[in-house]
């Protein structure tokens, strides 16, 4: 499955940043970030939940750059 | 200007004139030792004083750095802004040269570089997203005699929808009712007005101009060209070019290789120096150690490199043309070698009678019976004829129509004997004909038992084709090749008159593929073959070549899939327009790259050597990334393109 979000991020570097860390989270297979755009196309593994793992992905996120934010 | 940015321009302001007042004041009112100094305030004030716009301007920073720090991330450009910022004012404390202006000066030029990006890129996303603003935001829907606003997802399939003037038509459908001219441009990049009228199919995308139009839908919205083209669009910088993700890669090894350096060059040469014996000289080399520090932020590179190909490919879907990701923008520029689909690409892809030869009565009167006689077929032949003779068919005129298979068709015309068809028809009547040396397909005619002479249909070329051609010559394409389903013959007459290079005939879709296949091996290793095609039984050929050009596609979701660029009207000459966008994309990418290498190795080198002070560093920070964003924007222009 793969779905776009809204996100707000200030720099492009943290957008890179942020890009990573959805990444590595649990249940994600794939996650572009673009910045331009300010928007994030993620691919989920087969049968993760939406919801939970896109909430595990903004904490993973606000990790690493505590002003961003992705609506979900 | 958002808050956040007005906020951080009125901090900018404010300190950027109290530090300016501050070093006209430390001149006149400063240490007693200095030129026309009357020596009034003495340290600590002026460190005080100096404090306020720093901490002005620079309180946000501090914030983030100490946030930074508890998360463990060292790297981050606040915190090496801060490290830098305070590492000067301790040095002017230290060497008691009351020399505070390096330290906030930098942390200005900061902040305004960081808000100078923040705009340009809100700006240019702002520019771009208006340009593919065709997201239809409501339907009017007729209900219960009234008609409502509704979202465009609630409408159903054959549901009648009402389109006023100034609106956008928000799902495909067809004219039930009204007459109007549609601005496509947002879709097709064409800017003359297309007239409709009652039966005629629409795009979603379109505005309306002048009439109001009741349309009968004949997709839902998620599955209408308006909502095909807006996730293409919107997915397509996903696709990372390889420069993009050179640049992702160097920033994480630059900024940490600079700043392990400055840590190099603040304690290993004092120690060299008190090694041989000399004065370690502290101050000076940690000094340029956080000199290195603002140099470190790859920030040109990371912002105005994305920045770039964002551009570029706003440019082009402003042109009509919608690349799939930087990725096939870069490949495009390196286009060598042009595929074509004849029919439907370099031509109409519509029959049209073409001309009529050895008439023995007048040419009307000729295609007057012609397309009486074929009035019952509806083969694209007969349709062509039928177009060509332009008026109303009297079918009460026709009688005894006789559709020979593989022949023509026979029929009487107001009591005439007719026969249209081919060579084959006309031997089995007896009668002597005469043979065409034109191409395409012949119609022979005989009208009572004589022959009336023949009509030539062929499929027209497109008026811009040659152009297309001589164009794709210009911007640099070694070799351009039309395959084509047709006779080989057909296909020659064509391929000569627009000056393409090879032809292949008598192919069927999967030759098509297998010759496609033999040119990429025949090419060089970093030469790109672009395959253009209408999109109708391309998908394979499209899927398979390094880049997959559809055309005048909207409409055809399978060549939308497969396509790497999509030509949202069918107007060859774009394919040379998106190379030429390409290159110059690509071009101003690399222009940055250099640019902004060249500027910050060569500071780096002057500051480790103290020829560079922190003023200098500071241009080579935010100066470089500012002239690198400008010139990114650059990309969205595509004057002289055509």
């Amino acid at each position: 499955m793969k779905k776009s979000y809204v996100i707000e991020v200030d720099c492009a570097n943290c957008a890179n940043l942020m890009e990573d860390a959805a990444n590595k989270t649990e249940g994600i297979k794939s996650a572009a970030v673009n910045f331009m755009t300010q928007k994030m196309l993620v691919e989920f593994e087969e049968g993760a939940d939406e919801k939970a793992t896109m909430k595990k992905v903004l904490k993973n996120c606000r990790k690493v750059e505590d002003d961003c934010n992705i609506e979900f | 200007m958002n808050k956040k940015q007005k906020k951080m321009l009125i901090r900018i302001i404010i300190s950027s004139v109290l530090m300016v007042l501050l070093f006209f004041a430390y001149r006149i009112l400063g240490p007693a030792d200095k030129p026309y100094s009357l020596g009034f305030i003495k340290e600590p004030f002026w460190f005080i004083l100096y404090m306020i716009p720093y901490i002005i301007i620079g309180y946000d920073i501090f914030k983030k750095a100490f946030k930074g720090i508890i998360k463990l991330r060292p790297f981050d450009e606040n915190f090496l802004m801060a490290v830098a910022t305070i590492g000067a004012i301790v040095l002017a404390l230290i060497k008691k040269s009351g020399d505070y202006t390096d330290a906030i000066a930098v942390m200005l030029f900061y902040q305004v570089g960081e808000l100078f990006q923040s705009y340009a890129v809100g700006k240019s996303r702002k520019n771009i997203s208006s340009l593919m603003d065709i997201r239809p935001d409501y339907a009017n829907v007729e209900r219960d005699g009234r008609i409502e606003k509704v979202s465009p997802d609630e409408v159903s399939v054959s549901d009648v929808i009402t389109v006023y003037p100034g609106e956008k038509i928000p799902i495909d459908g067809i004219i039930e009712e009204g007459n109007s001219t549609l601005n496509t441009s947002a879709l097709t990049g064409e800017s003359l007005p297309k007239d409709v009228s009652a039966g005629d199919e629409v795009i979603s995308g379109c505005i309306n101009l002048t009439g109001v139009l009741k349309i009968r839908t004949t997709k839902e919205f998620g599955e209408s060209t308006v909502s095909k083209i807006l996730e293409l669009v919107e997915s397509s910088s996903s696709n990372k070019s390889r420069s993009e993700a050179f640049i992702s890669k160097f920033a994480k090894i630059y900024t940490p290789a600079v700043v392990i350096s400055a840590l190099c060059l603040a304690i290993l040469p004092p120690l060299f120096m008190l090694v041989i014996g000399k004065t370690p000289e502290w101050p000076e080399w940690i000094y340029r150690a956080l000199t290195f520090l603002v140099i470190s932020c790859p920030c040109a590179l990371v912002i105005s490199i994305p920045l770039s190909f964002f551009a570029g490919l706003g440019g082009a879907s402003k042109e009509g043309i919608l690349i799939k990701g930087s990725n096939y923008l870069e490949s495009l520029s390196k286009t060598k070698y042009v595929v074509f689909d004849k029919t439907g690409t370099l031509t109409k892809g519509v029959f049209n009678v073409n001309c009529v030869h050895h008439n023995t009565i007048d040419e009307e009167k000729l295609l007057e019976y012609a397309a009486h006689c074929e009035s019952a077929s509806s083969h694209p032949i007969s349709i062509s004829l039928k177009n060509a003779y332009g008026k109303e068919i009297d079918e009460s005129r026709v009688s005894e129509i006789k559709e020979i298979s593989g022949h023509g068709i026979t029929a009487k015309v107001d009591e005439i004997k007719i026969a249209a068809g081919n060579e084959k028809l006309m031997e089995s009547l007896g009668l002597e004909y005469k043979s065409c040396h034109k191409n395409g397909t012949i119609v022979h005619m005989a009208v009572g038992d004589e022959y009336a002479g023949h009509i030539v249909i062929s499929d027209e070329v497109k008026p811009d084709s040659k152009e297309a051609i001589e164009k794709l010559k210009k911007v640099g394409v070694k070799k351009t090749v039309m395959l084509t389903g047709d006779l080989e013959k057909v296909g020659k007459v064509v391929a000569d008159s627009l000056g393409v290079d090879e032809v292949y005939g008598n192919l069927l879709p999967a030759d098509k593929v297998a010759k496609v296949e033999d040119l990429i091996n025949n090419k060089g290793r970093k030469e790109v073959l672009a395959f253009a095609g209408d999109g109708i039984n391309d998908a394979p050929v499209l899927a398979r070549a390094d880049i997959g050009i559809a055309m005048g596609a909207l409409g055809s979701d399978a060549a939308i899939e497969a396509a790497d660029v999509v030509l949202m009207d069918d107007n060859p000459v774009k394919i040379a327009q998106a190379i030429k966008i390409s290159r110059k994309c690509i071009r101003i990418v690399y222009e940055n790259i250099c640019f902004a290498l060249i500027i910050k190795f060569a500071c780096l080198i002057l500051g480790a050597f103290g020829i560079a002070n922190m003023w200098v560093a500071i241009f080579a920070d935010v100066g470089v990334m500012v002239i690198a964003v400008l010139n990114a924007i650059r990309a969205l222009n595509t004057k002289n393109t055509l």
